[in-house]
């Protein structure tokens, strides 16, 4: 390694260790933006538990009754479902803006990079946290079977917040850098949320399920719904995610190595 | 306290000017794709050399005009000052703590409080809200805001919210310290107020950077000025 990708490495570290350890920028600048959203409402980020809610209490009768499904078993499998993939899809959505919408800041201050991308992760576990109340009061009318697998499901959750911090940095990035990437992005994930098993189980697939188990977010959401459907998580999946997670996190890691000091001039 | 200095060694800064052409992945994967033959036409982005080789040392005691015309880039030296850009070659060296007063009204959320701006505002400047607790009293008197602190800012009038920007951003201690213009804020008797408090601010830095197109101010401000012209270092001398 030559000393110019020495220096670029270093600086990139620096930013990554300086901005994860900045526990008083990213936390606040997120709850500020949950807060101007919410700011002249009544009940504030509250509405996102209802819409949530009120959704989730129109789509589970209707599906349930659509793909034949018994209401008691498909109601806490589709809510769990859809209330990881809001997470996992604010997550990549808003990673997207990660920069551009920071670029003020960017332009102006020497705020490591990485706060920008932590404060999106972080927002989007705050609404996620809203959205939970509807999981915990589920929970509570249909339990789960018991057991120790439960305790997995936090996990699962940790991870797919790794997972956004590494793709907030990568898409971030690349969104600030190419413009119609956003919009590619977007239309990806909507096609993704028919195409993930949220609203149907992919055993329905038959024989077809490989179809399923070569979608990523399949094992996202199994590790995390799975444990509180009261089922085992399958081996395989927790090792795709674990694979996502170091091979998404080694490509993010180069590219914001090499692109770091380029972000403030493309934003 | 350590010393402070800046050190610019031939500074470059450019910035790439990229249209929806260049901007769009397609033209880029096209590029990647068509080997080099529409390459050519997408990748010649036009380049905006902001800064062209730039060098110069500042130390202790130094109170630096920058004088130019619109776009000689004034604003730029100061944002690779202030830590925002990287030179895209050369380096620049600052030794001490940085404090820009670049735009103080950067970050203040005009929903929010403006008690909790004080601490918005903090944070961005690169404070810990442990740091500015014990000064919020005096700046909040000093702003002159009484009651309407705990009202939305989107309620005060633009002076007031100057007054509270400004108030905050200079309630802080730095050893070098960055200026685009001299700040003035509020009505007469405020903007004296805020003059000496500014005044106080200056003598205590290390090391002052001020860019402005007003010769007369930065003559009675300044002991050295700084010439650019297109991104270029035309003079540096003692006042």
């Amino acid at each position: 390694m030559n000393q110019a990708s020495a220096i670029k490495l270093s600086k990139a570290l620096h930013d990554l260790a300086e901005g994860a350890t900045s526990v008083h920028v990213w936390p606040m600048l997120a709850w500020q933006e949950i807060r101007q959203r919410y700011r002249r409402s009544v009940l504030g980020p509250f509405w996102l538990t209802i819409s949530t809610a009120a959704l989730l209490g129109g789509m589970g009768p209707l599906y349930g009754k659509l793909f034949g499904q018994d209401l008691g078993s498909y109601f806490p499998y589709l809510s769990i479902g859809y209330v990881l993939w809001l997470l996992i899809s604010g997550l990549v959505n808003e990673g997207c803006a990660a920069f551009t919408v920071a670029a003020g800041l960017i332009q102006q201050t020497p705020m490591p990079l990485s706060v920008h991308v932590l404060r999106v992760v972080f927002r989007n576990l705050i609404v996620f946290a809203h959205n939970l109340i509807i999981l915990v009061i589920l929970l509570f009318i249909f339990p789960p079977h018991m057991s120790w697998d439960l305790l997995l499901a936090p996990l699962g959750v940790l991870m797919i917040a790794l997972n956004g911090a590494w793709l907030g940095l990568l898409v971030g990035l690349l969104c600030a850098r190419f413009r119609d990437i956003p919009l590619i992005i977007q239309s990806v994930m909507q096609v993704a949320f028919f195409l993930t098993p949220v609203m149907w189980h992919a055993n329905s697939l038959g024989r077809f399920k490989w179809a399923a188990d070569l979608n990523p977010l399949t094992h996202f959401l199994a590790t995390v719904r799975d444990p509180l459907l009261g089922l085992p998580v399958p081996w395989h999946s927790w090792a795709v995610v674990l694979g996502v997670t170091v091979v998404g996190s080694a490509m993010a890691l180069a590219s914001f190595v090499r692109y770091r000091a380029r972000i403030a001039y493309w934003v | 306290m350590s010393t402070a200095r800046i050190v610019a060694d031939n500074v470059h800064v450019e910035f790439p000017i990229y249209g929806a052409r260049n901007r769009s992945f397609k033209n880029a994967v096209l590029r990647a794709a068509t080997g080099g033959l529409i390459a050519e036409d997408a990748a010649r982005h036009v380049v905006v050399k902001a800064l062209n080789g730039v060098s110069f040392e500042l130390h202790e005691g130094d109170r630096v005009g920058v004088i130019g015309h619109n776009g000689s880039g004034k604003s730029t030296l100061l944002r690779v000052l202030a830590g925002a850009y990287e030179p895209v070659a050369g380096t620049m060296l600052v030794e001490g703590q940085v404090a820009s007063m670049l735009n103080i009204t950067l970050g203040l959320d005009y929903e929010a409080t403006g008690y909790e701006n004080i601490f918005l505002r903090a944070v961005i400047m690169g404070y810990r809200p442990k740091d500015i607790e014990p000064l919020v009293d005096e700046i909040v008197a000093f702003s002159e805001l009484g009651d309407y602190i705990d009202m939305p800012m989107r309620t005060y009038s633009s002076g007031m919210s100057m007054r509270l920007a400004f108030a905050v951003s200079t309630y802080v201690s730095a050893e070098i310290l960055l200026m685009d213009e001299w700040l003035s804020v509020g009505d007469a008797e405020f903007s004296e107020k805020a003059r000496a408090r500014l005044n106080e601010l200056v003598g205590k830095a290390k090391i002052l950077v001020l860019a402005s197109h007003d010769e007369s101010l930065i003559r009675s401000n300044c002991n050295k000025i700084m010439r650019l012209s297109h991104g270029q270092l035309t003079s540096f001398e003692a006042v």
